[in-house]
Parts: structure tokens; sequence; C-alpha cells
């Protein structure tokens, strides 16, 4: 670097900092962007999932788990729900009301 | 089992198909049974720059519709005898080649080789994605400039979501490879930095392949670089990658400015 450059350095910022600064705003708009449309749509079949299985089932909301992959000619949505003993024993006994024990 | 590598950018015109030569050649001088395939269907140009473009017979769509056997589209470099190389087709629309003909022609690699490198189009649609699709290694050339850093992670964001590798839950590795570095004119902050770029994307370094004029004269006639020119800079800099892809532990050197008399009186001046 000369002496010339390093003195009009000082007037304005060099052209690489300001494609440095340009591009970590754009990306992180980008990239936020791109998995907020997704996390909304997460949110929502989460909270509406839990509603339902609300109606027979006890599960703890942490144990529900929604994930979503998308593809280009199809995406995945995997939904992974762990129903503990005692939801389940819940469910059980509302089966069993409606039918005859067999003992 | 091969490892599957993409060489991929998003971008156009950054050093892919150099990229993927150069790997290739290195990884098969040192003794590895190396296929390379042109995925850029409507505009090969692998062969070219491999030198084998009067040699093409048969190419990948030939063998995806299955109106040729992989061995007859293979085409033996005449250098190295463990590098093949399949070339794309220059006259069949790129909707010819089918998910499932890329499977089958894949695993069909996978037991002949130890190395499969995919040269990826340009862009982020079909041919890019079914380059990518079965790898195993993702090699993300990008330049240090705006556009291509910005392409490059799009395609970041496609290799975490679109591949088979992400379908099973698992990541492909990314590696960053930065090309037609110029330190002299990143030493006077005209460009962005090694270390800038590896903060955008936050990727880890493969390596920096310098600006030079060897790159041009290997391609004018028909020879991957680190065949061509293996002691000149950018060719050091491949072997150096392919060590780094081998598993090997190794520092990136990062190309320095080359000092003339005037800049050397200048020095302490210098930042």
């Amino acid at each position: 670097m000369s002496f010339l450059d390093s003195f009009f350095a000082r007037k304005r910022p060099s052209s690489s900092s300001v494609a440095r600064n340009r591009l970590q705003i754009l990306l992180a708009h980008e990239r936020g962007a791109e998995a907020e449309g997704d996390s909304t749509l997460l949110r929502t079949l989460h909270r509406e999932i839990l509603e339902v299985l609300a109606r027979h089932v006890t599960v703890d909301q942490d144990n529900v788990n929604i994930k979503l992959d998308r593809g280009e000619h199809c995406s995945t949505l995997e939904i992974d729900i762990q129903v503990p003993e005692s939801g389940l024993r819940a469910h059980v006994s509302t089966q069993a009301s409606h039918e005859p024990d067999p003992s | 089992m091969a490892q599957i590598i993409v060489v991929t950018s998003g971008k156009g015109g950054v050093g892919k198909t150099t990229t993927t030569a150069a790997l290739g050649a290195a990884l098969a001088r040192n003794g590895q049974n190396v296929a390379v395939v042109d995925f850029d269907v409507g505009l090969r140009n692998l062969d070219l720059i491999m030198g084998a473009e009067r040699r093409v017979v048969f190419d990948l769509i030939n063998v995806v519709q299955g109106d040729a056997k992989l061995n007859q589209a293979l085409i033996r470099d005449k250098r190295c005898e463990t590098l093949s190389i399949l070339p794309a087709s220059q006259t069949r629309d790129k909707d010819s080649l089918t998910a499932e003909g890329v499977s089958r022609v894949m695993s069909e690699l996978s037991e002949k080789f130890d190395w499969i490198l995919c040269d990826s189009p340009a862009g982020i649609e079909r041919g890019a994605q079914l380059a990518m699709h079965h790898a195993d290694h993702a090699v993300i050339v990008t330049n240090p400039e705006v556009s291509s850093v910005r392409d490059s992670d799009r395609i970041v964001g496609m290799l975490d979501s679109r591949t088979a590798r992400a379908a099973r839950g698992e990541r492909v590795e990314k590696h960053l490879l930065l090309t037609r570095y110029d330190p002299a004119r990143a030493a006077r902050n005209e460009m962005l930095s090694v270390d800038d770029v590896i903060e955008i994307l936050s990727l880890p370094l493969l390596g920096v392949i310098p600006e030079s004029e060897d790159v041009l004269k290997a391609s004018n006639v028909g020879a991957p670089v680190t065949l061509a020119a293996p002691d000149s800079a950018p060719a050091k800099a491949y072997f150096e990658a392919v060590r780094r892809l081998e598993g090997e532990d190794l520092k990136v050197s990062i190309p320095t400015e080359k000092r003339g008399f005037l800049d050397f009186l200048f020095k302490k001046r210098g930042s």
C-alpha cells in the first residue's frame, strides 16, 4: 500500500469494507426471510395439533416436535408426538368405556 | 463406497469446471480412482477443460436413459490412468436427466471409483439440485466478490435442505474454496479478504486459489492445472485442498502479495 493510499483510506471506508457490510446486512435479511415463513407455519401447526390432541389425550407441549423439509418436488412434514404413559391411559379408558370388558 | 463431492457455486464463471478438473486430477495423481461427472447438460465444458472433447462418444444422458453402458461413456484420461470423465450431453434437453436415472448412475459409479466429483451447472434449478443430491461433500467455489458470495449463501441453504443427506437428517460436509483471489488487491482493501468471506458465509476453508495466468494457459491446452503446471501457485493450492479433502489436518496457506521494489521501500508505511 502506498503512502497516498493510506492517506486517502482515512477519509473514506475501503470498498472491501463497504462490500462486507452490505453482504452482512443482505444475507442476515435473506436467511431470516426464508426461515421466518416456515417458522410461522410450524408455530401454527404446533398449536393446532396440540388443541386437537388435548381433546383426547394428555400431551405435554414439549413432546410435540414438528419438522419441515422443503424439496423441489415434495416437502416432508415430520410430526413426532410422544405420549406419556398416563396420557395414553386416559385415551384407552375412554375407548374401554364404549366396549365391554372381555374378562 | 465412493466419496461423492459436488463442486457448486450458484453463480456462473467462478471456476467450478476448472476446480472439478484440478481437484479430480490431483486426487488421481495421489493414486485414487476418480470419476469427474459433468452435470451441465446443454453447455458441457468439462470435456474441453480436460482435453477429452474429441473422444466423447456417449454421455451422461445416454447412460441415464439406458442407451449406453456406463463403461462405454466413461473416458479414461490419457495422462493419468486412474482418472475418468463422464461428459454431459451437448444436444439434449436438460429435462432428460431424471432423478432415478442419476441415482442409478451414481450407485454404479460408487462401485468402481473412490471419488466422484460432480461438476454442477450454474444456477439453483433442477440441474444444480440433481448434481448436489447425492453429495457427501460440497466444495463451494466462491470469488471474493459480492454477487458470488450471495449466491454461495443460497447454495448453502439448498445443501442443508434439499439433498439426500438432508432428507436423512444428516449434513453435507461443506467446504469453502475461494478462487481468483488477488492478494495485492485484498491488501489494498479493494477486494474482500479471505477472513471477510469466511466470516460472512461461516464455512470451513478448503483452500484459496490465487488469480493466475496458469489457469487460463492450462485450459488453452486442455489440461487440468494440476497436471499442466503442477508447480504453479494455483496447482499447489489445489493439491493442498485435496490433502485436506483426504482428511489431513493441514493449515490453509493464504496467498500473499508479491512485493515489488517500490512496495519494499514503502513497507513500513503500508498496512
